[in-house]
Parts: C-alpha cells; sequence; structure tokens
C-alpha cells in the first residue's frame, strides 16, 4: 500500500537566517530513512508520465523503487544509464516544469520528490566509476569544445564507447556554468570537481587555458588529426539593456559578478585576491536562475538589502520554483512588473536606479503575456550595486572563425535536431551554443545524442 | 604548466620574462595578450605579449610590479611554472603598409609597442620611435627598439633624451615630419594626451586599453569600454582602438573600481607570502 501523504518529506536544509551569510550548500539532503519514506509515495504506474517529462528518459519509478527496497546502488546505475550527471541533475533541474510537473502524485497535492532522490542515490553512490559500454578501443580521435554539461557528457559518452577524446577549455577550470556560474550553495563544487574526475578516469584529456578561435581553430583541430568535432561551447555572452549609465562603476553583468565569486573565489578574500564589490543595496535586474543565484550572493556577500527587478509577475519567472522561494526566505525583496529606465551615478559610482511600473498586456511571441509601461510611474531604487541578469546568448568567436559553420542571426549554431549534426561536416554542436541560454539537462542531453551521432558517422570512416 | 625560461630584470620595476606557451606563440600576431595566473587561487590578470618565438613556441612577457598579482608573479624564477597562461586574446593590432608611423610608448606601455613597431618595420614602414618614463632607468628596451626604428627618449626630469613628455616630443617631431599614423600604448592620460594632439593635426591614432578583465574571451563584459558612444568589449573588440573616439575619462574611473579593495589586500597580504613592500 503506497503512502499516501500528500507532502513530500521535507528535506533538511540551513535556517535561512543562517545560510544567508555563508556560501555552504543550503539543502542538506535527504537520509536513507527519509529518502526510503519518501520513495514508498510513488505508485510505480504503469504509463509513466513522469518518464515523458525527463528530457533523458530516466526510468524514474524503477530507480524510485529500488530506493524503496534500500538497493541504493541499483538506484543509481539505474539512473546513470540515462544521466551521467544525476548529482548535479538531482541539485539543479527545474523538475517542476519536467518529472514532477508530470507526477500524477501532483494532482492532488505535491508530485514525488523525484529531484531529491535523484540526488540522494547519486550522492550514495559517487565513488562507483563509470562503465564503458564497449570493450574495444577505437583508433579515431575526438576534440570537443567546451567543458560545461553538454562537452562532459558528449566526451564521457564517447569515451565510454572507446573513442580517444580531448576536451578544449577556455577557462582554467573545467566545468563551464556549473562551476563558474551556479554558486557553491547550490552546487558544491566538490561534487562538480568529483563528476569531473569521473569523466577523466575514462581516458577523457582536459585541456585548459585553450581558447578554440584564438589559440587553435576548428580547422586546425582537423589538421591535429581529430576526425570529429563537438562545440559545446555555451551561451557565454552577456546582454545588457542598453540604457543610460550602464558603464558607472558599480554595474555588473551578472556573469563578471557571479565569475568573481564562483570561479575566483571573491567570497574568501582570505586565500583568493580577486575583488568584488557589494554595496549596501543591490538591485539584480532578471527573473531567473541566473538573477536569483546573483541576488543570493550578494546577500552573503553582506548587502543589507537585495531586490530583484523584474518586469513581468512571478508567475512568468523562468527561475526554479525552489530558488524562488528560498531567495524570498533569505530576505531577497522583489520588485515585480518592474523595469529599470536608467541608471543615476554620482561621482561615477552607482547611486539609484529608476526603474517604471509595469502591466501585463496580451500574450507575446514568447507565449507570455507582454509587460507594457504604465505611464508616468517611475520611481527611484535608491542602490549602489547593480546587477544585470537578463539573459546570455552564444559567443560568436567559433562562428567567426570556422568557415562553412551556419548560425542563426541570434548566434545560435544550426544543428540537424536528429544528430546534432552542423552544417561543417565533421562538426556536431550542443547545450546552449546551439539552444541559447537553457538547462543543464538539455544540454546533457544534446551532448549524449551527438556522441552517439559521433560515433555512427566515425564508422563510416572505417 | 608553462615553464619560465628566462627572467631580466628591466629596471627596479620591471621584468621581463620568457615562458613556454606553445598554444600562443603559434598563432599570437602583435597587439594580442595573454592572461595568466602565477599561482592556483591567483588573480587571472591580463599581460601584453611584447615578444614570441614561434620556433621555441615562447612568448615574452614584460611587466610592471604594482599590486599583489604582479608581485606574486616576481616570486617565480627561471625553471618554474606559472599555472595558467590563455592565449592569444583580443585582435591583432590593424598594422598595414605606410610610409611613416610613430610609435609612442610610456613607462611600461613601451613592451607592448615593441612587437607592433617591429611588424612594421617589417612590412617596411619607416617607423619612428617616442619612448618615455619619469626618469631614465624607466625607459625600457630601447636597444630593442634601435633595431627597428629611430628613437627618441624623453624623461620628465630630463636625465636622459629630452627633458619633458612623450607629448613634448611628439610636438616636435609631428611639425618636422609627415606621419600616417601614431600608434600610442602608456597610462590613459599619456595616451589621452597624445589624441588630443593628433587630432589637432588630424593623424590617425590607435591606442592599446587596459580595463580590468577577467576571462580575456567576451564572457563577463567588466572590460567595457565606451568606443564612438557604442560600449565595446576591450579583449575581444580591442584592445586597440581608434584612439579619437575613445572616452578615456570612463576608463579611468572603471580601471579605478577596486582601488581601495585592492590597496587593502596588498597591504595584509603580500607581508603574508613573504613580499613586504
Ligand atoms: C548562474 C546560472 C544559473 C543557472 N542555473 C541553472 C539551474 O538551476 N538549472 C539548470 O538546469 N540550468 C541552469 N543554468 C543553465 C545551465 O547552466 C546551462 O544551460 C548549461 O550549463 C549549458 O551547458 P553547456 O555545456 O551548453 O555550456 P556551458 O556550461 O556554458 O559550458 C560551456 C563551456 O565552454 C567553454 N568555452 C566557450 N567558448 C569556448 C571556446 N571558444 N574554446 C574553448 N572553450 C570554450 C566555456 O568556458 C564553458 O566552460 C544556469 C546558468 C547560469 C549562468
Ligand atoms: C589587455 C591588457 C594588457 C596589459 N598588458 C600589460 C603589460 O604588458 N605589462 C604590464 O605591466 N601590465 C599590463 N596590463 C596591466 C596589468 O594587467 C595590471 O597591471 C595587473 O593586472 C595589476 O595587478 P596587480 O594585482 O599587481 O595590481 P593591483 O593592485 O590589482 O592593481 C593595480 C591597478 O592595475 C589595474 N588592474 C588590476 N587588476 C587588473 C586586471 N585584472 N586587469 C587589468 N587591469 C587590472 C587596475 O587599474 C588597478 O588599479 C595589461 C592590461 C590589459 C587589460
Ligand atoms: S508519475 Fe509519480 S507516482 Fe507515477 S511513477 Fe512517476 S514518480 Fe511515481
Ligand atoms: S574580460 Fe570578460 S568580457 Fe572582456
Amino acid at each position: 500500500m503506497p503512502n499516501m501523504s500528500k507532502y513530500k518529506v521535507k528535506m533538511p536544509q540551513q535556517h535561512p537566517d543562517v545560510r544567508n551569510k555563508n556560501f555552504k550548500e543550503v539543502a542538506l539532503g535527504y537520509t536513507k530513512e527519509q529518502a526510503m519514506e519518501e520513495a514508498t509515495r510513488c505508485l510505480d504506474c504503469k504509463n509513466p508520465k513522469c518518464v515523458e517529462g525527463c528530457p533523458v528518459n530516466v526510468p524514474i519509478p524503477q530507480f524510485i523503487t529500488a530506493i524503496k527496497d534500500g538497493k541504493f546502488e541499483e538506484a543509481y546505475k539505474i539512473i546513470t544509464s540515462q544521466n551521467s550527471l544525476p548529482a548535479i541533475c538531482g541539485r539543479v533541474c527545474p523538475q517542476e516544469s519536467q518529472c514532477e510537473g508530470k507526477c500524477v502524485r501532483g494532482i492532488k497535492g505535491e508530485p514525488v520528490a523525484i529531484g531529491r532522490l535523484e540526488r540522494f542515490a547519486a550522492d550514495m553512490s559517487m565513488d562507483i566509476p563509470h562503465e564503458k559500454i564497449v570493450d574495444e578501443t577505437r583508433n579515431h580521435k575526438v576534440a570537443v569544445v567546451g567543458s560545461g554539461p553538454a562537452g562532459l557528457t558528449c566526451a564521457g559518452e564517447l569515451a565510454k564507447l572507446g573513442y580517444s577524446v580531448t576536451i578544449f577549455e577556455a577557462l582554467h577550470e573545467a566545468g563551464g556554468v556549473l562551476m563558474y556560474g551556479i554558486p557553491e550553495f547550490r552546487l558544491p563544487k566538490d561534487l562538480v570537481a568529483k563528476e569531473i574526475s569521473k569523466i577523466e578516469d575514462l581516458g577523457v584529456k582536459i585541456e585548459t587555458n585553450v581558447i578554440v578561435g584564438k589559440s587553435i581553430t576548428i580547422d586546425e583541430l582537423f589538421e591535429e588529426g581529430y576526425r570529429a568535432i563537438f562545440v559545446g561551447s555555451g551561451a557565454g555572452l552577456p546582454k545588457f539593456m542598453n540604457i543610460p549609465g550602464e558603464n558607472l562603476n558599480g554595474v555588473y553583468s551578472a556573469n563578471e559578478f557571479l565569475t568573481r565569486n564562483n570561479l575566483m573565489k571573491a567570497y574568501d578574500p582570505e586565500n583568493n585576491p580577486t575583488p568584488i564589490y557589494v554595496g549596501e543595496s543591490v538591485a539584480v535586474v532578471g527573473g531567473g536562475n541566473v538573477a536569483m543565484d546573483a541576488a543570493r550572493t550578494a546577500k552573503r556577500l553582506g548587502a543589507e538589502h537585495v531586490y530583484i527587478v523584474y518586469r513581468r509577475s512571478e508567475e512568468e519567472m523562468p527561475a526554479r520554483l525552489e530558488e524562488i522561494e528560498h531567495a524570498k526566505e533569505e530576505g531577497i525583496e522583489f520588485n515585480l512588473l518592474t523595469n529599470p529606465t536608467r541608471i543615476i551615478g554620482e561621482d561615477g559610482w552607482v547611486k539609484a536606479m529608476e526603474c517604471i511600473k509595469m502591466e501585463l498586456g496580451p500574450p507575446d511571441s514568447s507565449g507570455r503575456r507582454r509587460p507594457v509601461e504604465i505611464k508616468d510611474s517611475e520611481f527611484i531604487l535608491d542602490v549602489d550595486t547593480v546587477i544585470i541578469a537578463i539573459g546570455q546568448s552564444p559567443n560568436p568567436l567559433i562562428k567567426d572563425t570556422t568557415e562553412g559553420l551556419d548560425t542563426h542571426d541570434w548566434g545560435g549554431i544550426i544543428v540537424n535536431e536528429e544528430t546534432m549534426k552542423t552544417s561543417k561536416e565533421g562538426v556536431y554542436a550542443g547545450g546552449d551554443a546551439v539552444t541559447g541560454a537553457a538547462t543543464v539537462i538539455l544540454a546533457m542531453g544534446a551532448g549524449k545524442k551527438a556522441a552517439h551521432a559521433i560515433d555512427d558517422y566515425l564508422k563510416t570512416l572505417d | 604548466m608553462y615553464k619560465i625560461l628566462e627572467v631580466k630584470q628591466l629596471n627596479s620595476l620591471v621584468k621581463s620574462m620568457v615562458i613556454e606557451a606553445p598554444y600562443v606563440a603559434r598563432r599570437c600576431e602583435p597587439g594580442q595578450f595573454v592572461i595568466i595566473r602565477s599561482h592556483e587561487n591567483g588573480e587571472r590578470i591580463p599581460l601584453t605579449i611584447a615578444d614570441y618565438d614561434r620556433d621555441k613556441k615562447t612568448i615574452t612577457i614584460v611587466y610592471q610590479e604594482l599590486g599583489f598579482s604582479t608581485k606574486l608573479l616576481s616570486t617565480k624564477g627561471v625553471g618554474d611554472y606559472l599555472e595558467d597562461v590563455a592565449g592569444p586574446l583580443g585582435v591583432p593590432a590593424p598594422l598595414e603598409k605606410q610610409e611613416r608611423v610613430l610609435g609612442i610608448g610610456g613607462g611600461v606601455g613601451i613592451a607592448p609597442l615593441y612587437p607592433q613597431v617591429k611588424k612594421l618595420a617589417e612590412l617596411g614602414v619607416e617607423v619612428y620611435t617616442i619612448l618615455g618614463g619619469r626618469t631614465a632607468e624607466l625607459v625600457i628596451m630601447e636597444d630593442n627598439f634601435k633595431e627597428y626604428s629611430d628613437v627618441i627618449v624623453a624623461t620628465d626630469d630630463g636625465s636622459k633624451g629630452i627633458k619633458g613628455t612623450v607629448v613634448d616630443a611628439m610636438k616636435e617631431i609631428i611639425d618636422e615630419k609627415k606621419f600616417d599614423k601614431i600608434i600610442a600604448i602608456g597610462p590613459v592620460p599619456m595616451m589621452k594626451a597624445v589624441v588630443e594632439v593628433a587630432k589637432e593635426k588630424d593623424i590617425p591614432t590607435t591606442v592599446s586599453l587596459n580595463p580590468i578583465m577577467i576571462d580575456g574571451t567576451g564572457m563577463c563584459g567588466g572590460c567595457r569600454v565606451t568606443v564612438g558612444g557604442e560600449t565595446k568589449f576591450a579583449c575581444v573588440d580591442g584592445p586597440d582602438f581608434d584612439g579619437f573616439l575613445v572616452d578615456f575619462d570612463e576608463l579611468s574611473r572603471r580601471q579605478g573600481m577596486y582601488k581601495d579593495i585592492e590597496k587593502k589586500y596588498d597591504k595584509t597580504h603580500s607581508c603574508k607570502i613573504g613580499l613586504g613592500d
């Protein structure tokens, strides 16, 4: 008889007033008992809706059943048959719009806590190495550009298929957004490093400090003997608002603010020289995960007031539900239906931001109701730091240096969605570089799909 | 890891280092730069590629000890390794065959001017260079420049060459000779002053901008500068720009963003790593 509680088993977490002053992980994870109890809420549906909602088709009821039976290692293996980074996905996937959004238990009450269970299974069995898919080694070399979730997954999958794979990463550390974007309190960097080392254990080489397009071009990689190339270079180019005052001291892109804090560890100035500036009051413009991360980071760095300034209403916010809730608990103040019009400076530094109130009009091309300005509703928000988190687009560097690689006007690389093959022979692409800023799981899914298409392609060269 | 093959003290503040960096040495061009971290957990600091040797797979950097990270870099010597060297970054300087070009370098800005002058000379351009510093010992690399150009030295105290600034020297020579172009690299006030004079004579002038950077790949936007009323990212659109269009005051201001934090950090941490002042 399944457990018919309407509510998920609560996950222990740091108290909001404690955690908004430290960078340790917010959510602490289930104990064995809590996980097994939550697992009993799953109905083990014959036609599991949750799996339809999962972009990589993790066999969800099967792994939950294994947890229920106390077979944690088996649960882990079931998940990793489809998802090679479960400890990460369990923490950062937008479950409410994927698996949990479809779960039948969600019709009356809360859905099964699939994300928390995935995280539990992964954390329990992190030390189990990845298994190769084939025993033989193949003699073709493959290059992967970028070490975010798309690149890591593609490289790992190709290594499991017997190929010799090298990842080229522009920064000094591998991991992409997992390292430089998503903060420690949501995704501990030790854990990301562990996942990366497991991929290296499969034989994948990672060369950091190589900017493809600058240090070496795609065509030169082919000349060096790589027979196929996967481009997983992400969407790293920050957008600005083009309003007056954006170049004042104290205005950051979220990318810069988060990179200083996460990759360069500015939160620990005792041991890291990279500086970061937060004043007393901080405005973060945007409503996605990036905005929530920047806001919660600013709070932890000591800002007294942190405002989210978002032009639509909470319902349209693209951030994960849990992050919005956590942000509120931590004291982030939400200015919804509000849009900045200019940043006001004094002696070259931010002093305030002028905003205008918005209301929702008819739906736009994205299907969300379009915000329109309310006339004469301008007001001044006193802030000394402004962080802009209104989106990123793909970096044009690779497009500009690779002949025959077609992209959309907005910069995304054009691919055949079945195979992730680009317009250039032997070149595949996936993740944010193709879709624009999206999610970790979609990037992983694309990396995996491309790996198998590359395998098929290289077999035709034999 | 990137091995240090040679270290030279060019004057009391400035050092040059030859570093093994195969990817950079293979493709770099004058005007481009690298981002280095000397140590794990170090800061990423941008430094111009002052010279390179494709066969030996090496590059040369010339840097001034300013604050914490450049002092930390100086704790490494021949045979040691730098943690990270990434590049080449930025677009190559726009150099073409012209009649006559004037290079102007101030302080440690003399070093990044060198590869540009060398390349111009190789293209068959007649090059004059003005090298400036507060005092004689701060004028570096004079002999290197003499190989490729006619050199004029200017020092504030007159201890070498003309007594005066590079701008004083510039005013003199542009009256005497016709230049197709000026390349000015140095402190922001120097570049600004050069541009003001060049504008009067309508001599096209490129300058090399050094805003604060992190990634150097266009990812953070921290390096944004205003050129011709538009925002540009110096790391990917530059670092060389048309001097007539640059908003130098904004650049100065943005460079000072962390002044207070950095001073404090340097004070408290330099002792800790045994650097002292
Ligand atoms: C702050 C923040 C929070 C987020 N939160 C979530 C979340 O909670 N849940 C979620 O699902 N998604 C989240 N996302 C989105 C998610 O992180 C991305 O969709 C995902 O990382 C994309 O993966 P990727 O591999 O395509 O690219 P990236 O992770 O961006 O990795 C690309 C890598 O390629 C490197 N690179 C780029 N150009 C070159 C080049 N020319 N040569 C060599 N290397 C290059 C980059 O340095 C980088 O390491 C968040 C994003 C941000 C910025
Ligand atoms: C494209 C480019 C090329 C450069 N080339 C050279 C060179 O060839 N030789 C040389 O000596 N210097 C060069 N610089 C400047 C050099 O990067 C800084 O002097 C160095 O980062 C100072 O670090 P610090 O910790 O020693 O000093 P700090 O105490 O950190 O700073 C002293 C001053 O240096 C500047 N600065 C600090 N951090 C950075 C940073 N990350 N990026 C840029 N400027 C910063 C600021 O104006 C600061 O006020 C270049 C800068 C750029 C952007
Ligand atoms: S839909 Fe919900 S109840 Fe059904 S199998 Fe999936 S997780 Fe279990
Ligand atoms: S240094 Fe980050 S975009 Fe230029």
